[in-house]
């Protein structure tokens, strides 16, 4: 494919096959190793996300710079090329373990938190790297160029020998994950816990951050610096939205980081005018954004649709309460004989009954109609339907229920328990509501609908019309 | 060595950057924030590249426009993923800076043809340029000033943000160290919370083009972290930091022209050397502080238990001594 101009051409749909199965040598590579560093990175970046540690990718990979630099300067000055990729990477480690150190040194050792310790050796590292740098890059040789790619990558370029170094450190970092899966979880979870047990907390720190080092380091020179934040962080919190189980969590934040490197590589083929690195952070991106709205666990989609359901039932509950307890004080005997079916409620005093306002009472009485639990209402009253009169009597039996077990089992004052109801009946499960009347059954034999035990004000809260 | 004006220039431009980032940071670093410094700096790369598209020049005012909103941008998109989406702020801070880092580099790499703006010179800045760029020419007694234009705008900033610490003093101040406490008192928490992030933005956005995102981090927190392991008090605090900065400034440059040539080099980056005197004034610091709690615990007198005084000096901090 070749780029003409300013313009990119859309690819066939041929070319995408070609590309997205990998047929083509060079693709093959950069697609392969995007994807097995998006599985790695995912992997170790859910436990940096559950550690709240998130940033750490990008303290460490900024304090792998001066190592690679001095690197560099020694292999010249004893007379190397200075390109040399096994001695490069054994210069980040170090100093990428130095920054580590530092880390979680000042963290113990003064009053600063774990965020600033990170910025100062993030800041200082990277500026002593930069420093180096530019000795490096007067040196006689100045193929210290090449050293840039640890800072942008250099992922549509990558070699054999880049795709060894990622698959070996990946295996490694996967493995070492899954054996160390339930002790990272504890530290996750609950690291004082794990140190009570006797878990060596400080080595287990030590290797989780080591795992983290070695994928970025090495995931850093082939795609460079942001691009191996990204697959740390992203991925992991895209996960997060669909499980709350810690394995699922991190096998899907390996499939997710594998699918964006994937994509993101293969687009990159399709369209080579633009950054490699960079297309396949905004295809994690895309993902998390994803993740984010729909998420099976914690999405916004979800979360605001069980919300929502929530508040429609303890609308409806409210609604029908109010209702059958003004029948009750109005019509006592017509209730007792179940003649109920043509007394119309008047608004007015539903209004009073609760602090709702208009607009509310109107849509829930909306909302009633059209599940069919009233049948006529012209703005000013309104009558209930047989079916809506049955919910009203279960929901006001279940209020009272739960009232009567808060006076006799939970010491709370008869003048306080309407409110301490209504906070938590709306939750009652069927079970407990059958234990509830196990309990109550010997206390009130007779009534089916036990009667209030405090007295019903018809304006409870003081207020109203 | 060789001294000129044009090195005077240098230490005075890196000093302002110092002071000017010292404000800021001090709260960011109060506020358990301090990585929204190095966020902002990566995330407003979209926000350069997009000013200097609809204008095509880099020295204009547009584009540190384009920028400062970019930069509060970021700060909004991380609060809402953080609350929205129950993610821990650390990661929604990645995943927005690293996003809009990745759409900069695209719509520069799009507009490489036309235009000639590399990540290279965002991410080190080229201080050791600055005085070449002159804004205006003074006469101090017979003699012919050139004033550059990266030292007048950072001076500017410095001077807004001293402005805006004096005017809400006391709001940043409760806001930083218990935001229920402000919001109870009837100062919006979120509202300072933006204000002190437009104030990161604007002040990362002018320095870094002068210095560096680099500097500009290690500017932002590295003397507010030096200056708390000092003080207690909140005024001491960003007195110190603003000196420390300066200090490290002037440190860093005279290093970066003779340091490496004892060693057969040329000079080197300033700014990277900056970042290091920085760090060299904080570990001299932190060893300070070790060292005193060592002859404390050897010569103490054995009323608290050490774990106690340790515990203490660690969380109440600030608040303690403001109270």
């Amino acid at each position: 494919m070749i780029h003409t101009g300013t313009m990119t051409e859309w690819p066939t749909l041929a070319e995408v096959v070609t590309v997205l199965t990998m047929q083509n040598y060079n693709t093959r590579l950069v697609t392969l190793s995007a994807l097995t560093l998006g599985l790695a990175a995912g992997l170790i970046g859910s436990f940096l996300l559950l550690r709240k540690r998130s940033l750490i990718g990008d303290a460490l990979s900024h304090a792998c710079l001066p190592g690679i630099a001095l690197a560099f300067i020694a292999m010249v000055t004893l007379g190397g090329t200075g390109k040399y990729l096994p001695g490069l990477l054994l210069g980040a480690s170090l100093s990428g373990a130095a920054g580590a150190a530092a880390i979680l040194l000042i963290r113990r050792t003064t009053r600063l938190k774990d965020d600033t310790a990170m910025g100062i050796v993030l800041s200082v590292f990277f500026g002593a790297g930069v420093a180096l740098l530019g000795i490096a890059q007067a040196m006689p040789e100045a193929a210290a160029a090449g050293l840039e790619s640890f800072i942008y990558g250099r992922a549509a370029s990558m070699i054999m020998q880049d795709f060894v170094w990622i698959t070996a450190v990946a295996i490694l970092v996967i493995a070492a994950s899954l054996l160390l899966l339930k002790e990272f979880a504890l530290l996750c979870f609950d690291e004082d816990y794990a140190r009570i047990q006797g878990w060596p907390v400080h080595t287990l720190d030590l290797i989780m951050l080591g795992l983290a080092a070695a994928i970025t380091i090495v995931g850093m020179q082939a795609v460079g610096l942001i691009l191996i934040i990204a697959f740390l962080i992203t991925p992991a919190a895209a996960a997060r939205f669909w499980t709350s189980s810690v394995r699922a969590m991190m096998l899907l934040a390996g499939l997710l980081g594998g699918l964006s490197g994937w994509l993101g590589a293969s687009l990159s083929a399709l369209m080579p005018g633009l950054p490699a690195g960079a297309i396949i952070v905004l295809m994690a991106a895309a993902i998390f954004m994803f993740s984010m709205v729909f998420g099976t666990a914690r999405g916004l989609l979800p979360r605001f649709r069980s919300h929502r359901t929530l508040t429609r039932r303890v609308g409806r509950q409210h609604l029908l309460r109010a209702v059958y307890e003004l029948l009750e004080a109005e019509n006592p005997e017509a209730l007792a004989n179940g003649h109920v079916a043509n007394i119309k409620i008047d608004c007015e005093k539903l209004l009073a009954k609760r602090s709702w306002s208009r607009s509310l009472l109107h849509r829930l009485i909306a909302r009633a109609l059209r599940e069919d639990h009233i049948d006529y209402y012209n703005g000013r009253r309104l009558r209930l339907t047989e079916s809506g009169y049955g919910e009203a009597a279960r929901i006001t039996r279940n209020h009272r229920l739960w009232e009567m077990y808060l006076i006799t089992h939970a010491d709370v004052a008869p003048q306080h328990v309407d409110r301490d109801a209504d906070m938590v009946e709306h939750v009652l499960g069927p079970d407990l509501i059958a234990e509830l009347e196990r309990n109550m059954r010997q206390r009130e034999q007779a009534a089916i609908i036990p009667p209030s035990p405090h007295v019903i004000t018809l304006a409870p809260r003081g207020g109203g019309a | 060595m060789i001294w000129m004006s044009f090195d005077t220039w240098v230490v005075i431009t890196g000093g302002l950057c110092a002071a000017a980032c010292a404000l800021p940071g001090c709260f960011l670093v109060l506020r358990r924030m301090s990585m929204m410094g190095d966020a902002i700096s990566h995330a407003v790369l979209p926000g350069l590249a997009i000013g200097f598209l609809l204008t095509g020049t880099r020295a204009g005012l547009p584009m540190l426009a384009g920028a400062a909103v970019t930069g509060v941008l970021t700060a909004m998109f991380t609060q809402w993923i953080t609350r929205f989406g129950n993610v821990d702020r650390g990661a929604s801070m990645g995943i927005v800076f690293t996003t809009l880092f990745a759409l900069g580099m695209i719509l520069i790499t799009r507009a490489a043809d036309r235009v000639d703006l590399d990540p290279g010179c965002v991410l080190y800045g080229a201080i050791e340029m600055t005085p070449l760029d002159v804004v205006a020419t003074l006469t101090v007694g017979g003699t012919e000033i050139d004033v550059p234009r990266a030292a007048v705008v950072l001076g500017g900033v410095l001077l807004f943000n001293l402005l805006v610490v004096l005017a809400l003093y006391k709001e940043l101040q409760i806001s930083a160290f218990d935001p229920e406490l402000a919001t109870a008192l009837g100062i919006r928490a979120l509202t300072m919370h933006y204000i002190l992030m437009a104030m990161t933005a604007i002040t990362t956005v002018a320095a870094f083009e002068a210095v560096g995102s680099i500097m500009v981090i290690a500017m932002l927190i590295v003397p507010a972290a030096t200056a708390w392991l000092l003080t207690d008090r909140l005024p001491v605090m960003l007195g110190l930091s603003a000196g420390l900065g300066v200090i490290a400034a002037g440190l860093g440059h005279v290093s970066a022209i003779t340091l490496p040539t004892w060693f057969g080099y040329e000079d080197t980056s300033t700014a990277g050397m900056m970042a290091v005197a920085t760090g060299l004034l904080f570990s001299l610091v932190w060893m300070g502080t070790l060292l005193k709690k060592r002859l404390h615990a050897t010569h103490g007198s054995g009323l608290r238990p050490p774990g106690d005084a340790e515990r203490g000096d660690r969380d109440v901090g600030l608040a303690r001594a403001d109270a």
